[in-house]
């Protein structure tokens, strides 16, 4: 049996589908004043199907605090669903249509009023059908329902003959049931303060495994953790993990998680855990039988974690070059795997590059800082260099050099640069090296920047 | 002549049980990774997969443009790359015009952190994956880089030996003693042009593998 519930005044703020699951679990969302319930197993709870329709009918006058709509509504309960829509829709107060007897009840109800959109049949065409039945003289549900089947299936084809079962209530269908929207959010209230971080992984451990069971079920997988732990001082300690590439594997979302508290702990003991994610689908790559291996995106995540704890996490990435002249103006951004669409063909262009140019490039390895040089010059041209820093000292006598080349920029701004470069052959104990000099312009001092390898 | 029998009898019952234990294990054809520069692969052949292989020499001696040269090709050709820089001395810049792909090299800079550096290696020798790892220890002193204890140059070559890497280890001097596979030294002769560094021309010699057809080998990187 189904009940139909339609409430044309119900306030916009409440929901008739939220109002119909404290009924059934197996809602149909028709339209958003009316839904189907399947009462089927529910006489248990509500006792017969005259009861359960009072009791819908009783429990929608309640205010919103007591589970109601705060408002009238119709209640038909039919063996179609159907039936039970067109019943609800057009008839007030509560209906009963026995199973068998739909036209008793519906067969007065004219031709017009037949829901086409149940049958998933389109308005030009249900129109044309109608105004056929007005030209034939069929007014009623009934008088189409009396039709013969063969004749209607001739001349109306098989739309008119699912108009024709709609009408007389018989049509056969599922409820489109509507599920209510997941959610992937976990958390815990503790009952004792947790400071330290090796009791609190056994708490997230259990509720990222809850979390990653309920994406696998819905065949998700998420890139962004967040964690919200509650802390003994009333505050509230927030972490959000992204990932590049979705994953839903728990194990190694406890790791990542651990690692990102070891780095950034919470400044007191936690007394409740709460984590959400936010569900993406799941990465599916088809990898080249040609393209060489690359690290495991889960295997990768978990080693960018490692190194940025051992190294920090600003020492770790792939270099990016800025939009500047500036000399060593980069930054570092985050190591994804990248997949190029035009990686077969970069490869066969890359090749003939190396074949054509075929020599490599002079390498340069560069100090940082810079160290600060004493220079001695003759008319200007460095004969004899002197820098020693923490790590490295460089000195001795230049017997070779080039330049000065002057670069400048950044003239508007305060950190504006303007300096003459060098390239010297320093010897020292009968060894050669090629370094980069260069004086800064504005305090005149000297610096080795980095040396040519 | 008996205890022979019984020992072969004794290995046929337990290889019953134990399939391939007393198999010796075949090593399968070296694979190899090609350096970019034609003269230094026809002395070694490439650098070969699942091995450790050492670059040394002294500074200006040619070991970063190598290292350039290297990563070139391989991002090139797709491989995933990393650079554990011990002094942080990489210069993106100059890597940029060696024509490196900075979207497949990840770098790590351990600001002077030898330890570090050593430990970033062994993870990412553990992740996998990687086609080359360098580990940059240029601009460590020879005195410092002959303290570093063999176990982690066992360890190293232990880790990278089933997997498609080439762990190539830059440094002042040969450091990784019996662990790589090649070993090259090199050494560098500024070459100016009038007022200009024209190139650094580059004289390599093979340490190990030892040849006897040919040991020496010479190219120049362009100064760009």
């Amino acid at each position: 049996m189904f009940a139909c519930i339609h409430g044309p005044q119900i306030p916009a703020d409440l929901s008739l589908t939220e109002f119909a699951y404290g009924f059934s679990p197996v809602v149909e969302e028709v339209r958003e004043r009316t839904v189907v319930i399947d009462v089927d197993g529910c006489e248990l709870l509500f006792g017969s199907a005259y009861q359960l329709a009072s009791e819908l009918a009783q429990r929608a006058q309640k205010s919103r605090a007591d589970g109601g709509v705060e408002s009238t509504v119709s209640v038909a309960i039919a063996a179609n669903p159907d039936a039970a829509i067109h019943a609800a829709t057009y008839l007030k107060g509560i209906t009963f249509v026995s199973p068998g007897e739909e036209l008793t009840c519906l067969g007065d109800f004219s031709v017009e009023r037949l829901d086409y959109s149940l049958v998933e049949t389109e308005k030009k065409v249900a129109d044309e059908i109608l105004e056929t039945l007005r030209l034939w003289g069929i007014r009623t549900f009934a008088e189409f329902a009396s039709l013969p089947v063969a004749g209607v299936s001739e001349r109306l084809g098989q739309v008119g003959l699912k108009l024709q079962q709609l009408a007389a209530g018989k049509t056969e269908r599922h409820l489109k049931v509507k599920q209510p929207a997941p959610v992937f959010a976990q958390s815990l209230e503790l009952e004792h303060a947790l400071a330290e971080l090796e009791p609190l992984s056994f708490i997230f451990a259990r509720l990222l495994h809850q979390l990653c069971a309920a994406l696998n079920a819905y065949a998700l997988a998420t890139n962004e953790l967040c964690i919200r732990l509650q802390l003994e001082d009333q505050t509230t300690h927030e972490r959000k993990l992204s990932l590049p590439y979705p994953m839903r594997d728990h194990k190694v979302f406890l790791k990542l998680l651990l690692l990102d508290a070891e780095m950034h702990p919470p400044q007191a003991a936690v007394t409740s855990v709460a984590i959400n994610c936010e569900p993406v689908k799941p990465r599916v790559l088809q990898n080249g039988l040609f393209v060489p291996l690359a690290p495991a995106p889960d295997k990768l995540e978990l080693t960018l974690a490692r190194l940025a704890k051992l190294v920090g996490e600003d020492n770790i990435g792939s270099p990016t070059l800025l939009d500047t002249h500036r000399p060593d103006a980069f930054s570092l951004k985050r190591f994804t795997l990248v997949t190029k669409p035009d990686a077969r063909k970069r490869r066969k262009t890359g090749n003939r590059q190396l074949a054509i140019g075929n020599q490599p490039c002079l390498g340069f390895r560069m100090f940082r800082p810079p160290l600060r040089a004493i220079v001695q010059a003759d008319q200007g041209w460095p004969t004899q260099v002197s820098a020693w820093g923490k790590q490295r000292s460089v000195y001795g006598k230049v017997v070779k050099v080039a330049g000065p080349w002057r670069t400048t920029g950044d003239w508007w701004r305060d950190d504006r640069w303007a300096r003459d470069e060098w390239d010297v052959t320093l010897e020292r104990g009968g060894q050669q090296t090629l370094y980069r000099i260069y004086r800064e312009l504005k305090t005149e001092t000297w610096f080795v920047e980095g040396n040519y390898d | 002549m008996r205890a022979a029998v019984s020992k072969v009898e004794l290995e046929a019952n337990i290889a019953s049980r134990f399939g391939d234990a007393f198999k010796l294990h075949e090593k399968s054809a070296v694979e190899t990774l090609s350096t970019g520069i034609d003269e230094i692969d026809e002395l070694t052949g490439g650098l070969p997969r699942g091995s450790i292989s050492e670059i040394f020499g002294p500074a200006s001696s040619g070991r970063t443009s190598l290292m350039y040269s290297m990563l070139a090709y391989a991002t090139a050709h797709e491989e995933t790359c990393a650079v554990v820089d011990t002094n942080d001395v990489f210069a993106p810049t100059a890597a940029t015009a060696a024509g490196i792909d900075f979207d497949r090299l990840l770098w790590i800079r351990c600001t002077g952190n030898l330890e570090s550096a050593f430990k970033a290696t062994d993870l990412l020798l553990h992740a996998g994956g990687f086609g080359l790892v360098i580990l940059d220890l240029g601009d460590v002193a020879g005195k410092e880089a002959r303290r570093i204890i063999s176990s982690w140059w066992y360890r190293f070559r232990r880790t990278v030996e089933d997997r498609p890497t080439v762990l190539t280890v830059i440094s002042e001097e040969a450091c990784t003693r019996s662990c790589a596979a090649v070993t090259l030294e090199l050494n560098g002769a500024a070459e100016w042009s009038g007022n200009l560094l024209r190139q650094n021309s580059i004289s390599v010699n093979r340490q190990r593998p030892i040849s006897p057809w040919q040991h020496e080998s010479h190219f120049g990187a362009m100064a760009c």
